[in-house]
């Protein structure tokens, strides 16, 4: 099974039926994954904030949501996390590709990458780091654990646990 | 009229549906107004009403009403696109557009100058947008309510605020009440 297959079957398995993306190269395969499924509700958001917030409203709504985004997001989300998601307590696993780690060609991306822990961190995210393969046995503990406490959750997958760049 | 004006003659029609009121004086005057567990107040995060209604309204069948201002629509404007092509026949955006930032001291946006909503968002794709005076908004959205269509207002309204209280509901209260109203 491929590992954007068993990324979707954890969703699915664990009633994550409303998926909001903002594309990056390494989660293309997990998105097309997302939008072949029939469970799934997906809505492309133009910017994170606003899919944050589709998201807070299809959890008011009865659907369990989730997030698809790069960790440059964080960047872009911290008012949206602290004042909506957390401050109403809301569940929101985020996948997250973890740009600016090892095998990374673009300087750029390290700039944010080398904030992105410590930002998670000072806004108190549970925060869990896919390196290999095997990490991902740990997607529906995960989720399950999201769904129980109501916060967001941040998942970092980086480009050894994709498996490069394709180079 | 003023926005606090058009809640107090649009709140007949406010008060059985679903609704998004958007941060700052529109959620303290619609709380003042009157105050229903339909209401969904937004105490932070400016520009995010009408991503969370249409989301209220992906999720589930009961009609949802996203009151939002001009500025924060601005703030937000890739909503536009989004909400076009996920069309929720069950949602209505009601943009109350008086021209100015109202909740920070009526500071001018630029939908008071050059910048039309109603054309910005028939260029995103939104189907059935409609511009009106603050004395029809009542009208307006009734027959948006009735038309069972997705439907965009833009409220041409004067700028201009009322003095009260903030909300001290706590967020997860709001949030619980709110989502149990959906269920009922
Ligand atoms: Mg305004």
């Amino acid at each position: 099974m491929s590992i954007n297959t068993k990324i979707v079957d954890d969703f699915v398995a664990n009633g994550v039926d409303f998926v909001t993306t903002v594309p990056c190269k390494q989660l293309a395969g997990v998105i097309d994954e997302i939008e072949a499924r029939e469970e799934i509700y997906h809505i492309p958001a133009n910017k994170e904030d606003e899919g944050m917030g589709l998201c807070a409203g299809a959890f008011m709504g009865g659907k369990r949501p989730a997030i698809i985004m790069q960790n440059t997001a964080i960047g872009v989300t911290v008012n949206t996390l602290v004042t909506l998601t957390q401050f109403y307590r809301m569940p929101l696993p985020m996948l997250i590709s973890y740009r600016g780690e090892l095998k990374e060609p673009v300087a750029c991306q390290v700039e944010m990458a080398v904030h992105t822990k410590a930002l998670l961190n000072q806004l108190l995210i549970p925060t869990y780091h896919f390196h290999h393969k095997s990490d991902a046995d740990e997607l529906d503990a995960i989720l399950k654990y999201t769904f129980m406490c109501n916060k967001p959750v941040a998942i970092l997958t980086d480009a050894t646990f994709w498996g490069g760049y394709g180079e | 009229m003023i926005r606090s004006e058009v809640l107090r003659d649009i709140a007949p029609i406010l008060r059985d549906q679903l609704v998004i009121c958007n941060i700052g004086l529109p959620s303290q005057e619609l709380h003042m107004i009157d105050d229903q567990p339909t209401n969904f107040y937004m105490l932070g995060t400016m520009g995010l009403s009408s991503s969370i209604g249409l989301g209220v309204a992906l999720a589930q069948s009961k009609k949802v009403i996203s009151i939002d201002g001009d500025g924060s629509v601005l703030t937000n404007f890739g909503t536009l696109p989004t909400i076009a092509n996920n069309v929720a026949d069950n949602f209505i955006l009601l943009i109350i557009d008086n021209g100015s930032y109202g909740s920070t001291g009526d500071q001018p946006t630029y939908a008071g100058k050059k910048t039309s909503l109603t054309a910005v968002a028939k260029a995103c794709g939104c189907e059935n947008v409609v511009e009106c005076k603050a004395e029809d908004t009542g009208k307006v959205l009734q027959a948006a309510l009735d038309s069972n269509k997705m439907t965009i207002i833009v409220c041409k309204c004067e700028s201009g605020n009322i003095k009260l209280p903030v909300i001290t509901k706590d967020p997860v209260v709001i949030r619980d009440r709110f989502m149990t109203a959906v269920q009922s």
